[in-house]
């Protein structure tokens, strides 16, 4: 197991190069396998591409990309969502360059094609010149397969890979219970901080299902809480766990008592809640969804790692989008609840921003472990990164394999969804 | 006609506000402002409500002095070594005075030094002041980063 691959002699096979507790150097550096993922994962698979709610009305629209390709997630006049190829059937320009916005159509700026919301080609300018060699209908934006679950939206380039649902899976009881954050009310997402770190996608990847480096990393952030907060952070040594279930995906639950946000709402509320809770009875909301909201507004205890590029991260989406073999846009998608209370959508808001984005007490810590390891992954190329924690307590579970919460099972298993996709014979 | 006793009090005061924070005199920094004062990065540059929408930062004085504690503390991996910055603040230019408030619009470019990376932060500064004894303390300060609707990277000082 401990044998080297020396890197500069390899023809590279990906089978070889992620073992049961390990995975090879060059995952992190090899721009050749950065283009294979691009194809093999980005291309092949279901990729998150919105939250229904940021694109509430008909013509809405968000601008994002799928591996590298630029695409536009658009509600049409009948509400049903399409993804779009982000360019022009003409030439190639894209068709849209806002990050969203509303409108009734897409036209091309460079010779003014337009194309209506479903993608379909509607105008061209002067047309008398194609004569009859050109049939609108062969023309469309391309329009790519598209399905929802618990309102995040997945798209994907792959017409006869398994429906979103049977890849989801074991999943998809956890989106349900993280979506309990809307107490009510729904979910919405109302912003985003988007930053970029110099190091692979995939260190990223790991990190949503990391406890181990909780305490050290984000020592600052700890600091920065109150004692019960502090208490509930503690959660290294604690009862909680990580749990493969299947396709890439695993969850981590860091405080198992957050896990059902609706269970429980006869315990004392926490005391940094307590004034929230007050500004809530002030303006007459009853007892039980004062308690409901609040223990909402907490977020949910675990991180869900959906394989490949989303992950539902306590009180927010974390999304990862791959820019180049050492380089990684993230965005840390905020949740409110979607016409409830002012005062506790803030009191969100605000969280959000204490631990996340540029100037958040956590994030840029993260960011710097993250680069420090694309940077030390220069350094003994024919190395292996280490992901045999919490192997000797690893147990089968219902829906795959547990252990302990600061197991790195969750990342195993994204490796392991890793190797089967990047072998997988082309069709 | 252009009040410049005005403008030369909120001038000295802007600069010696941006000459404490790049030399890291955070204490006399948090001084500096109303006890409900608030430091505002927004995301969204034609935001204007603030307070509901998600920022960079919206700290008020408890937040502000987590911030300078976490600068300070040593246990953020993000801001030990700490960043070295110089901040050039120019074009200084008082909106409104009604006598009790003042609102002040300017221009700051930061460069930041860590590690091997040399950056550049441009930003409209909206500045409310608010006459105090022997000067102004600050009640509101935006800071609009002409890229704040960009990717950034971590930001480990005050802006």
């Amino acid at each position: 197991m401990s044998n080297l691959i020396p890197a500069i002699n390899l023809a590279i096979d990906p089978a070889e190069l992620v073992q049961p507790d390990r995975v090879h150097t060059s995952l992190y550096t090899d721009p050749a396998l950065f283009d294979a993922e691009l194809e093999k994962i980005f291309h092949s698979t279901w990729i998150w591409v919105a939250h229904e709610s940021e694109i509430p009305e008909a013509g809405s629209y968000k601008t994002t990309y799928i591996g590298k390709q630029p695409v536009i997630v658009v509600r049409d006049r009948k509400k049903a969502i399409n993804v779009l190829l982000n360019r022009c059937r003409h030439r190639g320009a894209t068709v849209c360059e806002h990050k969203k916005g509303k409108t009734n159509s897409f036209v091309c700026p460079y010779h003014g094609w337009g194309y209506a919301l479903d993608g379909s080609l509607r105008g061209i300018p002067h047309p008398e010149s194609y004569g009859d060699c050109l049939d609108k209908a062969e023309l469309p934006l391309v329009s790519l397969r598209t399905e929802s679950y618990a309102g995040m939206v997945f798209a994907t380039f792959k017409d006869d890979i398994e429906p979103l649902e049977d890849f989801l899976g074991a999943a998809k009881k956890w989106m349900d219970l993280f979506m309990k954050q809307g107490a009510g009310y729904g979910i919405k997402v109302p912003g985003e901080h988007r930053f970029r770190f110099p190091g692979n996608w995939k260190i990223q990847l790991e990190n949503t299902t990391d406890a181990y480096h909780f305490p050290l990393v984000h020592k600052s952030f700890l600091s920065s809480v109150d004692e019960q907060t502090l208490a509930l952070f503690d959660f290294v040594k604690g009862p909680g766990y990580v749990e493969d279930l299947g396709n890439g995906h695993s969850v981590m639950v860091m405080i198992p008592d957050l896990v059902d946000l609706e269970a429980d709402l006869d315990k004392p509320i926490p005391e940094r809640f307590e004034s929230l809770a007050a500004e809530l009875r002030d303006e007459g909301i009853d007892e039980l969804q004062v308690r409901r909201i609040v223990r909402a507004v907490g977020g949910s205890g675990f991180n869900l790692n959906l394989f490949p590029n989303v992950a539902c991260s306590m009180a927010f989406f974390r999304v990862l989008q791959p820019v180049s073999v050492n380089e990684t846009e993230i965005h840390h998608a905020v949740i409110t609840m979607d016409g409830g209370p002012a005062a506790a959508n803030r009191y969100r808001l605000r969280l959000h921003e204490h631990f996340q984005g540029p100037m958040g007490f956590g994030t840029p810590d993260d960011s710097e472990a993250w680069e420090r390891v694309q940077k030390g992954a220069r350094a003994g190329e024919d190395l292996w990164i280490m992901l045999n924690r919490g192997l000797p307590g690893e147990k089968p579970s219902a829906d795959g394999l547990i252990s302990d919460v600061s197991a790195e099972t969750g990342m195993r298993a994204a490796y392991q969804q890793w190797k089967k996709m990047m072998t997988a014979e082309a069709k | 006609m252009m009040n410049l006793n005005l403008f030369n009090e909120v001038t000295a005061f802007i600069w010696q506000e941006g000459d404490m924070l790049d030399h890291g005199e955070y204490g006399g920094w948090l001084d500096l402002w109303t006890e409900k004062g608030t430091y505002i990065i927004p995301i969204d540059p034609r935001e204007t409500d603030y307070e509901n929408t998600l920022n960079y930062a919206y700290d008020d004085h408890h937040m502000r002095a987590l911030r300078v504690q976490r600068l300070v503390g040593g246990e953020s991996i993000s801001t030990s070594p700490q960043p070295r910055t110089v901040r050039t603040l120019s074009r200084i230019r008082v909106l409104g005075d009604d006598g009790v408030n003042v609102t002040v619009r300017a221009a700051q470019n930061v460069r930041e030094f860590r590690k091997e990376s040399l950056k550049h932060y441009s930003a409209d500064l909206t500045y409310t002041l608010v006459r105090a004894e022997g000067g102004f303390r600050i009640h509101r300060k935006v800071i609009s980063l002409i890229n704040s609707d960009d990717t950034l990277a971590g930001i480990g000082y005050i802006l």
